[in-house]
């Protein structure tokens, strides 16, 4: 099926998510989508297969103009999305699962279905038994369930979203040679990914996004130093970099392995020293989230050890780590960082440690003018923490830091702020690093990992790289080891 | 600014409060019944006499004490479903240590005060075992709470019936009777003790100062406010759940022992009287609250006492007052969420 987007604009408040996009794509071709965090890939594909709609602009279909209300009406006409999160439900029989979503009447013909499903299965060459249940499978194998079921509600374009994060090299072979047969067929794949070499791999032709703008395309063969230039771009520029003097060792982490559902990171070693900053870089999702995480106590390491100043903290919670100076910054400031429905002074003293049994209010009022003055944060002690905008929850948030402080370890600090705002954290914190704390924190902002960090990490599909001398990197060398682009062959295993 | 945002919510609940009225109305015409009749009654029914008002202190004080119970979980942001059990616990160890100690040689006041502080402390262990079964096994309260409330009644009339029967057979009307001695002092001619009341208010009180004023009440109010940045901002959280339940249970405890010293004299089989549940309803509508405890439960209390008379002059149905005081909550509650999605608009 021949898909043609015009024009697609789509705001989300003053977030011109997708800004005049057009594309076409021929039938038989697999198109590949690139772009980084936020560059407004998710939501073109979401315009397409119905889950929401476009401002602006127009879909067609085989010449035809149509317009889509529901992903179940996608589906209606052809378009079927693999989502990066298996929508299914793990508790239940798979053949359920394969039924659920199918149009039809109050009973179900099973056997004719299970048949059905034996012979797709058959076809593609997958292995699954209908009678198990989808919580046994691993992701791939849920995929390739959820494929099934697309092609089997007659899905004649396919749209995988980060298709590739968190299944093996095994069955990501068998997923591109399905991908490969399923286009010689005539029907239409959308691959939607950050990995440079698996667009390489697979696809017939490219778009790049940035900032809800198509920014470029290209066919097979791709230049992918060209695609990464266009992945990233540089600009704004956030004054001199200041390097640290390292001190001693702070923490220590000693081949430490982290597993999830998704993703393993094995045998990890590393040293942050008193004064310096390490950058985690990497796409969502890549293991900089659990690392962070190990590092606070807050994630149990599988194996290996976590030392502090010393001492050996292998599976001590967080409150014991804190009790070091260890301080853990959320992303998610409104979920796990601050209390909504609380005040900034009653976040100021709940902050302290409790001085006998009541509390003196005119001491919090004070601490809390204080703190507001010194952070420059836009609220009254009486402010409510959800009623601050997100940059000054965050300063809010740094404010709440106590002293002594050993190591800070921030998800994202400046994500959604302005510029002022995060040179405004950035010198809070780097004041923190003269008085010898060390900040290990995530970013996706390249610049931002480059501008202030010492040392720098790179994740991808959970290896890590040695650590990087940021002063010695360039926004190119780490967009394209962050679309897994110049690794070492030994650390590929 | 927040001046007149005061009166806007006074006015969003004066509005609860004639919604709540103009259902109930319509329930009663539907029955059938005059309306501003069965309003009369409620209210004479209440307050005509001093016995009535006495009656309505006596409902008033297990009601309190539920209900500060309840101002402690809810701040902790755990719905004490369990409460029920937790009186009726109460009953039940205040009953215990009395038959223990009455044929001693203790003097009246201290075995009171041991029964009391027995009744605590079983109402405090009925609710750890709710805490305990939330933070260990994973088991929501309300569901815990639920089953542990079953578990009570059964409890109450294995006791009545079998190791606690009155001499002879045992019956519905409960164990035998305590002497006098053992008894509450009262207010001549009336179930009204004075220890009950003072009681009831200095747990309101120490409940009121505990949230508004101290490390621990603010602490509480995190963990029940976001339980996950209460962990990042340092402070035990399933330990201060844990602590709030055994607080409350041990209020809840001290309502079975009141109902126990005070009222009945004996462990009946529905000691608890719904007084947890009607505490739940007060603990909602004043939404934590805990000035409002007083006077909002004192208004229950003389909506059930008043009620009593219906089923007599007009032939309705006493749990009349329970219409009312569910219709209250849910309209309180209703308009709450429409005020709130008004004010996300503008």
């Amino acid at each position: 099926m021949k898909v043609e987007l015009h024009s697609i604009h789509k705001y989300f408040g003053k977030v011109h998510a997708n800004d005049n996009i057009t594309l076409d794509i021929p039938a038989g071709t697999i198109q590949g989508i690139l772009g980084e965090n936020g560059a407004g890939k998710s939501t073109l594909m979401k315009v397409l297969s119905g889950f929401i709609q476009a401002d602006s602009g127009e879909i067609l279909l085989d010449g035809k103009p149509v317009i889509i209300h529901s992903p179940a009406d996608a589906i209606k006409q052809g378009v079927g999305m693999l989502h990066q999160d298996p929508l299914d439900f793990p508790p239940m029989r798979i053949i359920d699962n394969f039924i659920l979503g199918a149009p039809g009447g109050l009973f179900p013909n099973r056997a004719a279905i299970t048949r059905d499903f034996k012979a797709l299965a058959q076809e593609y060459d997958f292995s699954i038994d209908p009678e198990s249940y989808v919580d046994a499978l691993t992701v791939g194998e849920r995929q390739q369930l959820e494929i099934l079921r697309l092609l089997w509600l007659g899905a004649r374009v396919l749209i995988l979203d980060e298709p590739t994060t968190g299944i093996s090299a095994s069955q990501k072979q068998k997923l591109f040679a399905t991908l490969r047969k399923l286009a010689e067929q005539g029907k239409t794949m959308i691959f939607v990914s950050h990995k440079l070499e698996d667009v390489e791999a697979l696809c017939h032709q490219a778009v790049v996004l940035r900032q809800g703008k198509l920014i470029g395309e290209m066919k097979k063969p791709f230049d992918p130093k060209k695609l990464v230039g266009m992945m990233f771009d540089k600009e704004v520029s956030l004054g001199a970099r200041q390097s640290a003097k390292p001190g001693e060792v702070l923490l220590s982490m000693q081949h430490v392995s982290l597993e999830d559902v998704r993703l393993k990171l094995k045998d990890l070693s590393l040293d942050v020293h008193a004064g310096e900053v390490i950058g985690l870089s990497g796409m969502e999702g890549s293991g900089q989230g659990p690392f962070l995480r190990a590092c606070a106590g807050l994630t149990r390491p599988v194996a290996g050890h976590v030392k502090l100043k010393g001492h050996d903290m292998t599976g001590k919670s967080y409150h014991a780590y804190k009790h070091q100076g260890v301080e853990f910054l959320p992303a998610a400031r409104l979920e796990e960082g601050l209390v909504p429905g609380l005040s900034l002074t009653e976040h100021f003293i709940l902050a302290e440690e409790p001085k006998g049994v009541f509390i003196d209010r005119e001491y919090g009022g004070k601490l809390a003018a204080e703190r507001i003055q010194s952070f420059n944060i836009k609220g009254t002690p009486l402010s409510t923490v959800e009623s601050l905008s997100g940059g000054n929850q965050q300063r809010a948030l740094l404010s709440l830091l106590n002293d002594p402080l050993s190591l800070v370890l921030i998800e994202h600090p400046t994500r959604g702020l302005d510029i002022e705002s995060v040179i405004y954290i950035w010198s809070k914190l780097k004041e923190r690093c003269k008085q010898g704390a060390a900040i290990i924190f995530i970013s996706s902002d390249l610049e931002e990992i480059l501008q202030y960090s010492d040392r720098v990490l790179v994740f991808f599909s959970g290896k890590v790289s040695e650590p990087l001398d940021a002063a010695q990197t360039t926004v190119e060398q780490l967009g394209q080891l962050i679309g897994g682009k110049g690794w070492p062959e030994k650390k590929a295993a | 600014m927040t001046k007149n945002s005061r009166w806007i919510n006074f006015g969003f609940q004066l509005a609860a409060l004639v919604l709540a009225l103009l259902f109930t109305t319509l329930i009663l015409l539907a029955a059938g019944a005059p309306p501003l009749e069965a309003y009369k009654n409620i209210i004479l029914g209440s307050v005509s006499s001093l016995d009535k008002i006495s009656n309505v202190l006596v409902t008033w004080v297990p009601l309190l004490l539920a209900s500060a119970g309840l101002l402690v979980t809810f701040s902790a942001g755990l719905w004490n479903i369990g409460m029920e059990g937790q009186i009726t616990l109460g009953a039940i160890g205040t009953t215990w240590a009395l038959r223990l100690m009455q044929d001693s040689t203790l003097p009246p006041a201290l075995v009171i005060t041991f029964a009391i502080l027995a009744g605590m402390l079983a109402g405090a262990f009925w609710a750890a075992l709710a805490g305990a079964l939330k933070t260990f096994g994973g088991v929501n309260e309300i569901f815990g709470g639920l089953g542990l409330n079953f578990v009570s009644t059964a409890l109450t009339l294995w006791l009545i019936f079998g190791p606690w029967k009155r001499p002879g057979v045992g019956s519905m009307s409960g164990t035998e009777p305590f002497p006098e001695t053992l008894w509450l002092p009262m207010f001549p001619d009336s179930r009204l003790s004075p220890w009950a009341l003072v009681i009831a208010v200095v747990a309101i009180v120490i409940v009121y100062f505990m949230l508004q004023g101290t490390y621990f009440g603010l602490r509480l109010k995190a963990v029940g406010k976001n339980f996950r940045a209460a962990y990042m901002l340092g402070i035990p959280t399933w330990q201060y759940m844990m602590i709030s339940f055994i607080l409350c249970g041990a209020l809840a405890g001290a309502a079975g022992a009141v109902q126990v010293t005070a009222v009945y004299h004996r462990l009946i089989p529905s000691i608890s009287s719904g007084y947890g549940y009607l505490g739940l309803l007060v603990a909602m509508l004043i939404n934590y609250q805990a000035a409002w405890a007083a006077p909002v439960a004192l208004f229950f209390a003389a909506l059930n006492i008043g009620s009593i008379q219906l089923p007599i002059v007009l032939k309705l149905d006493s749990s009349l007052s329970g219409v009312l005081q569910g219709m209250l909550v849910l309209f309180v509650l209703m308009v709450e969420g429409v005020r709130q999605r008004l004010m996300r608009r503008s």
